[in-house]
């Protein structure tokens, strides 16, 4: 099995690669939430309980194909800040790494899977993919799943399905979730008519780390919320439906800025570059906030050389436990944001400021750009 | 009114709380002795007409889980449950419940492919291993096949065990679904 180092060294398989829409869809997630029979939910078991089936649920995890030369870990054996990188990446959950004895996490060596044992399910089985493709990430899900279920002993009712602890995730027990940028559509002012025609449709809305948590960094979160009733090809279809439709809104709303905020919008991706570029004190949010605009800029030719992935990268190592992961020890929040800053300083030196907008185009004698009516 | 165990006429009619819901049971004379319930301490009531994954707390006179424990109340106050069997438990009120929460109360998806068997009741044995036992909790109910049922119904309509039978019928139409319901 692989070290932690190792792991962490190495970006995410769906960091690197490029999906449908990847310039506005970061990610697609599929979760299942399974259970075995005969044992006490995670939540109402004993520690002996958790610990009895770790035991005997671990190594049918690892041996999966899919987890060939992947990463395990107990969770007692994992330090704080370890745990909480991993939730940075998305590879388990805040609630998962709250726990300790009796939970572990295992994952494939792309991070492209990863499932949790003793979650508020036995088992948490997440696929991610880059970009809109949440049919991919459900057949990374649904093979492993058939692949446990020939060993394991699932709790499965004919009538109400895969048996959960919460009975919010009966049935089918599945989340579909996309990652969404939507900087146009905040900057416009349109995001809180779309937050509330999907919520209607009846998929949630969530910040960047999941329920309750801000939108940093103009990042939501989109999923299903009903997961009885409905086959998996059939919610999975309706989510990519509404997203197709948010994204349409978005490249709209990029479209318009372009157009007919010309001035505003290169002032903004302006200074997002100037401050990230040579800041050295940068919290948290600023910096999400600015990297965002970044993204945007990239995305709309207006800054060279600058590929999406960098800033994506970028993104997970200014995260408080990366850095701390980074530095080997534990940081005040203070330190974090000058290391935030030198990080980002140091991984933006290759990239071109923004040019005048569009650069071909601006020349002295030509169109001069429309009033900011913001 | 008729007597709900067999088809004499009622004359003991029993009124109980159980889980914040009344429930009423009518009993000829014969069977009301045969329930213990005109005894003083004739809890056993509640008990006679439970399910198999149900029992009640004499403490608390609330409906718990027979495999795990979990109560009532603990349901209501996290909105989540102890245990798969906890679905059997607290099946009363848990359509209307699911039909607020999702676009159906009936799973439509994936089926596991080969249902393998289960551990020898994994909970009652890790209860065996250790002095302090949590729960006393019996052993899961195997799985049964429907026709194993129905000679059981047509049993138990011989019998007269009526409640029995409207148990097993529940369960048939669980199982299956489709002959029964539409």
């Amino acid at each position: 099995m692989m070290r932690f180092a190792t792991l962490i060294k190495n970006p995410a398989d769906w960091m690197k690669g490029a999906g449908p829409h990847s310039e506005i869809v970061m990610t697609s997630r599929v979760r299942l939430a399974r259970n075995l029979r005969g044992y006490p939910f995670p939540g109402f078991s004993q520690e002996r309980q958790r610990v009895e089936l770790l035991e005997k649920a671990r190594s049918v995890v690892e041996n999966l194909p899919e987890m060939r030369d992947g990463y395990s870990e107990d969770y007692t054996d994992l330090s704080k800040i370890r745990k909480q990188v991993l939730v940075e990446r998305h590879l388990v959950s805040r609630e998962h790494a709250a726990r300790s004895s009796g939970c572990a996490v295992v994952l494939d060596r792309k991070q492209s899977i990863s499932i949790m044992i003793n979650e508020e399910d036995h088992f948490r089985i997440q696929g991610i993919r880059p970009g809109l493709n949440l049919g991919s990430a459900f057949e990374l899900v649904d093979r492993v799943d058939t692949e446990l279920e020939s060993s394991l002993p699932y709790a499965f009712d004919q009538k109400l399905g895969y048996l959960t602890a919460c009975p919010t995730n009966l049935g089918t027990g599945m989340r579909a979730s996309v990652m969404l940028h939507l900087p146009a559509l905040v900057l416009t002012d349109q995001i809180n008519p779309v937050i509330k025609a999907v919520g209607k449709i009846g998929l949630a809305v969530r910040g960047l780390y999941g329920e309750g948590t801000e939108a940093l960094g103009n990042l939501f979160q989109i999923s299903n919320q009903h997961t009885l009733g409905e086959a998996e090809p059939e919610i999975i279809a309706q989510i990519e439906k509404v997203i197709e439709g948010v994204v349409r809104s978005e490249q709209t709303a990029r479209a318009k800025l372009k157009e007919d905020h010309k001035t505003m919008f290169s002032d903004q991706v302006g200074r997002a570059f100037a401050i990230l570029r040579y800041a050295h004190i940068l919290a948290s949010k600023e910096a999400l906030n600015l990297l965002s605009m970044l993204r945007l800029g990239a995305d709309l030719d207006l800054v060279g050389n600058c590929d999406r992935s960098l800033l994506d990268m970028l993104l997970l190592e200014i995260q408080p436990a990366h850095l701390q992961l980074n530095a080997a020890r534990e940081l005040s929040p203070e330190e974090r944001d000058g290391m935030r800053a030198e990080i980002t300083r140091a991984r933006l030196q290759s990239i071109d400021g923004p040019s005048n907008f569009p650069p071909s185009q601006s020349t002295p004698g030509g169109t001069p750009s429309k009033p900011n009516d913001e | 009114m008729k007597c709900d165990v067999c088809e004499n006429e009622a004359s003991v009619f029993l009124t109980q709380i159980i889980n914040g819901q009344m429930t009423t049971v009518n009993l000829c004379e014969t069977c009301s002795k045969a329930k213990g319930v005109t005894e003083e301490t004739g809890f056993g009531l509640a008990e006679a007409f439970l399910t198999p994954s149900q029992r009640v707390d004499t403490d608390t006179m609330e409906v718990v889980c027979n495999a795990c424990g979990f109560t009532a109340s603990q349901l209501k106050k996290i909105g989540r449950m102890g245990c798969p069997e906890c679905y059997s438990a607290f099946s009363e009120g848990l359509d209307g419940l699911l039909r607020n929460m999702h676009k159906g109360t009936r799973h439509i998806g994936k089926r596991p492919n080969r249902q393998i068997a289960p551990d020898p009741q994994p909970m009652a044995r890790a209860r065996s291993n250790v002095q302090v036992a949590p729960q006393p909790a019996p052993p899961a109910p195997p799985p049964l096949d429907v026709a194993k049922l129905r000679e059981d119904l047509d049993l138990a309509v011989r019998e007269e065990r009526y409640e029995d039978a409207a148990r097993l019928k529940a369960e048939i139409e669980r199982l299956q679904p489709k002959a029964s319901s539409k």
